[in-house]
């Protein structure tokens, strides 16, 4: 069996014992030789000592969704050998780190276990006990690259751009690679039938994760202010954000262009983007969900007060802490209808880090045009594992659409003005406070009317909050549409999903096609939803609707915002905490279809 | 919050200030608040303030959780943009505003209920980053809009209408602002106009977190015999530390104001002046370890200590923290703020 460029493999390690660097090494190396690949990092919540597990797929064909069969394990963690051993697919391989014996009963017939003694040789080699450590990972890639053939060239590159500045560990890390690429060209059969061959289907890619890519647009976009509160998995988010400021706003006295804060809890941040759009800055949070959960107050403010803010999640499994290092799509409800009393929002969903880099300026637009809170629901699994994507590119005719933002003058030439009172589509018109003439207002989250006024009267509440529905029903037609894919002919079934599944979903619809099973899809990118949404649903006779969490939430908003009946609607659900792999799609449907023709 | 548009009577004998503006340039919409209520006090003594200070009224923005002290934003300076917001969260909202436009006055008004209880977390970090603005805690000790429940700032013993003690001890928010390191607090008094204007405007001007806790009493809940944040309370066990002159950068000191023998001058971030007179021997409010020892005993008396409490001019506010530049992040045009796809491009090659 030759698997040339299409297969997966996992390494087990460690967390915190730097296994983190081999990985990043092995990817790249195979991403430099041109060959589409994708990293999901699966690990625990934890700084040191528990399991941790990577897992790299190599494509030639591009697909980029997590895969169900691992191909070779490396085994550098005795603790979960049973579980490792167990999880590699039959005829398939493993490494494991001969220094110790492997323990007689976990050996399987009907897989190859190869033994690299990754822990003796660095004993050997190295004096330090945290090189000794350390440097382990970087043997077993070497093993890894002899095993799959990886151009050591390319390694040799990578090495040196990283530790160039550091001769000393430089050339330890070329010792240890060498020890287990040597090791195994010696003792083992190199290469495996699993193996790498050069393509050329990555030199106008990057690889990178989505908190990375947001934060960047976010700079790109204008957003001068951050306010967050540290938490898994968003984290980075902010940091990348501060790192570019860093880079490219700071002036050359050392001034900065930016500023970021890091609150005391979410409720602040939330307080301080407010805030800081109120005064007519662009300004962001990143959070996940129990972040979102505790802005829940200020987010109803800034939806009935009418004030721009950009809210990035980055989801998480599970309610309450859950677990944190896990991926979902379970806050579709908290997010879209957050807040008490009735509230929607306009909500963004991204497929990867690149989709992310190009809706920070639109979700900054949409929340000035419709002066309201904007939520971008990225997940773990888009913002922390290294996604290979185009590479991104700006528009430098962008403008900021500030929305309908009046000036003292503005106002002076309207004569009378009101703060709340419709100019169009539902959308009123703001002024910023230092603005002054007739301009100043006086912003409440009590009630009030289409003055600013505050008022406890019926008629003039709803005139408010009717209006405000009317800006969400025109926000339908202007975010962004949903990405259809028609099979060839058409086809009566369709699939929707959002967000980061949209790799194994259309590798699944690719499966379908070819078992003779065709499928239309549509990837929802926004809600409220849009008509071509509409359009979709009621062009299928039957309707998958794919999606990473328990209570099916994307097809309750569908039922529920459009009226589409949910007896066409059938639920495909993937909620343990890992990124979607094709087959569960394929199973689905293949079931579905079949209990129908019974 | 609640407001009735008060009618546009002109005054031809009102005086100007620099500006032109008079008094009543300064005022906002009708108080909805009870009469007598010390919350309309202060609210005056800020008019007052601000006119003397030539503010343009534009140039102030007025911060304020919930609460009957939150509602006071809407009763002064109509033309200046204001923000009611939601409970115990004006410090966060206020820390945005200024991060984005550094050049507005800010003035938070706050009470009890709001900064002690609810909002606690909010008030402390202010002072922590060391937000440039006038923080006001207006002071009396219960929840009025909830009829008369006690507040974290009640002391022990302290009776309600109905006659129960609280037993629970009280938080000192002057205290608790010097032990997190506020660079200007002070305690005032709303039946005491005369001594809580210069205070305001020394706080105006200071340059960062300004903190002063006002006791404002509440006719209809907590000034009854047995409250001690009743006027009568106060008035008995006021005892006065320092209390302040403040003198504009522009005004020039005559004589009259000049130099004598009692008074302290501190020279203020803008070259403004402000002066107290130290009525304790002892006191001194620019040694922090002092000034809580000194306010701490009085306390513990059953004296309300009042006056400038401690100053220090000369620290950074969160801007000079964060070497932000002086243009406020809002004027920064786009294209000094995009970098543009060449250097996109440029960095795009780091990512292979």
């Amino acid at each position: 069996m030759s698997q040339v460029n299409d297969f997966a493999f996992k390494i087990a390690t460690v967390n915190g014992t730097g296994s983190a660097s081999a990985n990043t090494l092995l990817m790249t190396s195979i991403f430099r030789m041109g060959i589409p690949v994708t990293g999901k990092n699966i690990f625990p919540s934890n700084i040191q000592g528990l399991p941790t597990w990577y897992e790299i797929r190599v494509s030639g064909d591009g697909w980029n969704a997590r895969r169900a069969q691992i191909d070779l394990v490396v085994a550098m963690n005795p603790e979960t050998y049973k579980k490792d051993i167990a999880s590699v697919t039959a005829g398939g391989y493993l490494i494991y780190d001969s220094s110790w014996p492997l323990p007689a009963d976990l050996v399987r017939e009907d897989i190859t276990i190869l033994g690299v003694p990754c822990g003796k040789m660095c004993v050997e080699a190295f004096e330090r006990d945290r090189d000794r450590v350390l440097l382990r990972n970087i043997v077993y890639a070497g093993a890894v690259a002899a095993l799959l053939d990886i151009d050591m060239n390319v390694v040799d590159e990578l090495l040196k751009e990283t530790y160039g500045r550091k001769p000393k560990l430089l050339d330890a890390n070329h010792t240890a690679v060498r020890l287990g690429y040597d090791y195994t060209r010696a003792n083992l059969q190199c290469p495996l039938p699993i193996r790498l061959e050069r393509l050329d289907k990555t030199k106008d890619c990057i690889l990178i994760d989505g908190n990375t890519a947001f934060g960047l647009g976010a700079v790109f976009a204008g957003a001068t202010v951050g306010g967050w509160y540290p938490i898994t998995p968003s984290t980075a988010m902010m940091d990348a954000f501060a790192n570019f400021c860093k880079k490219y706003r700071t002036t050359p006295d050392g001034e900065k262009n930016y500023i970021v804060i890091q609150a005391e809890d979410e409720l602040a941040a939330a307080g301080i983007v407010i805030g800081a759009n109120w005064a007519g800055a662009r300004a962001f949070t990143s959070t996940s969900g129990p972040g979102i959960s505790l802005m829940q107050e200020f987010i109803g403010l800034a939806y009935y007060a009418e004030i721009p803010s950009v809210f990035v999640n980055v989801q998480r499994t599970g309610p309450s802490t859950g677990m944190p290092t896990r991926t979902q799509q379970a806050d579709l409800f908290s997010c879209a209808y957050a807040s008490h009393g009735d509230t929607k929002h306009i909500c963004l969903y991204p497929s990867d880090p690149k989709e992310l880099f190009d809706m920070a300026p639109v979700a900054f637009d949409l929340a000035e045009r419709f002066q309201t809170p904007v939520f971008v629901l990225s997940d773990l699994d888009i913002g922390m594992n290294d996604w290979m994507v185009p590479k991104f590119t700006w528009n430098d005719g962008y403008v900021p659409d500030r929305g309908n933002m009046l000036t003292a003058d503005d106002v002076e030439k309207l004569g009378k003005w009101g703060r709340y009172q419709d100019t169009g589509g539902g959308i009123p018109s703001r002024t910023l406070p230092g603005s002054g003439g007739k301009g100043a207002y006086f912003t409440r989250g009590s009630g009030h009317n289409l003055n600013a006024a505050y008022t406890e009267d019926s008629a003039e509440y709803r005139a408010v909050v009717d209006r405000i529905a009317l800006k969400f029903t025109t926000a339908a037609g202007e975010v962004p549409r949903a990405v259809i894919e028609k099979a060839p002919g058409g086809s009566d079934i369709g699939i929707i999903a959002i967000g980061s599944t949209n790799g194994a979903v259309r590798e699944a619809i690719d499966r379908l096609a070819k078992q003779g099973v065709s499928c239309d899809y549509c990837r929802i990118r926004a809600f409220p939803f849009g008509a071509d949404v509409v359009e979709f649903l009621e062009s299928h006779e039957k309707v998958f609707v794919v999606e990473q969490n328990r209570d099916a939430q994307l097809r309750s908003m569908i039922g529920i915002e459009t009226g589409t009946p949910f007896s066409k609607m059938i639920s495909v659900l993937d909620y343990g905490g890992l990124p979607l792999v094709p087959r569960v799609v394929v199973d689905a449907v293949v079931a579905q279809m079949a209990g129908v023709q019974q | 919050m609640t407001s009735i548009a008060k009618p546009p009577v002109r005054h031809p004998s009102l005086g100007k200030n620099a500006l032109g503006f008079t008094r009543r340039d300064y005022e906002g919409a009708m108080s909805t608040l009870c009469a007598g209520c010390g919350h309309d006090s202060v609210t005056a003594a800020l008019i007052q303030a601000f006119w003397e200070l030539d503010v343009p009224p534009h140039r102030a923005a007025k911060m304020s959780g919930i609460g009957c002290s939150s509602k006071t934003t809407a009763y002064f300076m109509k033309q200046s943009h204001g923000f009611n917001s939601v409970h115990g969260r004006m410090p966060s909202l206020t820390t945005g505003a200024n991060a984005a436009n550094r050049d507005l006055m800010y003035i938070g008004i706050s009470g009890d209920g709001d900064s002690l209880s609810i909002g606690l977390g909010q008030f402390c970090h202010a002072i922590r980053r060391n937000v440039q603005m006038l923080y006001l805690l207006e002071n009396n000790g219960v929840y009025g809009l909830t009829k008369g429940q006690f507040s974290a700032s009640a002391d022990v013993g302290s009776t309600s209408k109905k006659g129960e003690p609280n037993i629970q001890k009280p938080i000192d928010p002057a205290l608790l602002a010097l032990s997190l390191g506020a660079t200007f607090v002070a305690r005032s008094f709303s039946g005491d106009k005369a001594h809580l204007v210069p205070i305001l405007k020394a706080g105006l001007k200071h340059n960062g977190f300004a903190f002063i806790d006002i006791i404002s009493p509440c006719v209809s809940f907590n000034d009854h015999e047995g409250s001690t944040k009743s006027y009568k309370h106060t008035r008995e066990h006021e005892v006065d530390l320092a209390p302040v002159d403040f003198v504009p950068l522009r005004r020039e000191i005559t004589a009259k104001q000049g130099p004598d023998a009692g008074v302290t001058s501190v020279t203020m971030h803008d070259g403004s002046i402000l002066r107290f007179r130290k009525t304790a021997r002892e006191y001194d409010p620019t040694d922090r370890g002092a000034a809580a020892s000194h306010v701490r005993a009085c306390s513990e008396r059953g004296e309300v200590a009042t006056g400038l409490l401690y100053v220090e001019e000369g620290g950074e506010e969160m801007h000079a923290l964060n070497r932000t530049v002086a243009k406020p992040l809002v004027e920064l045009p786009f294209e000094e703020l995009c970098p543009g796809n060449a250097r996109l491009q440029e960095l795009m090659a780091e990512y292979r």
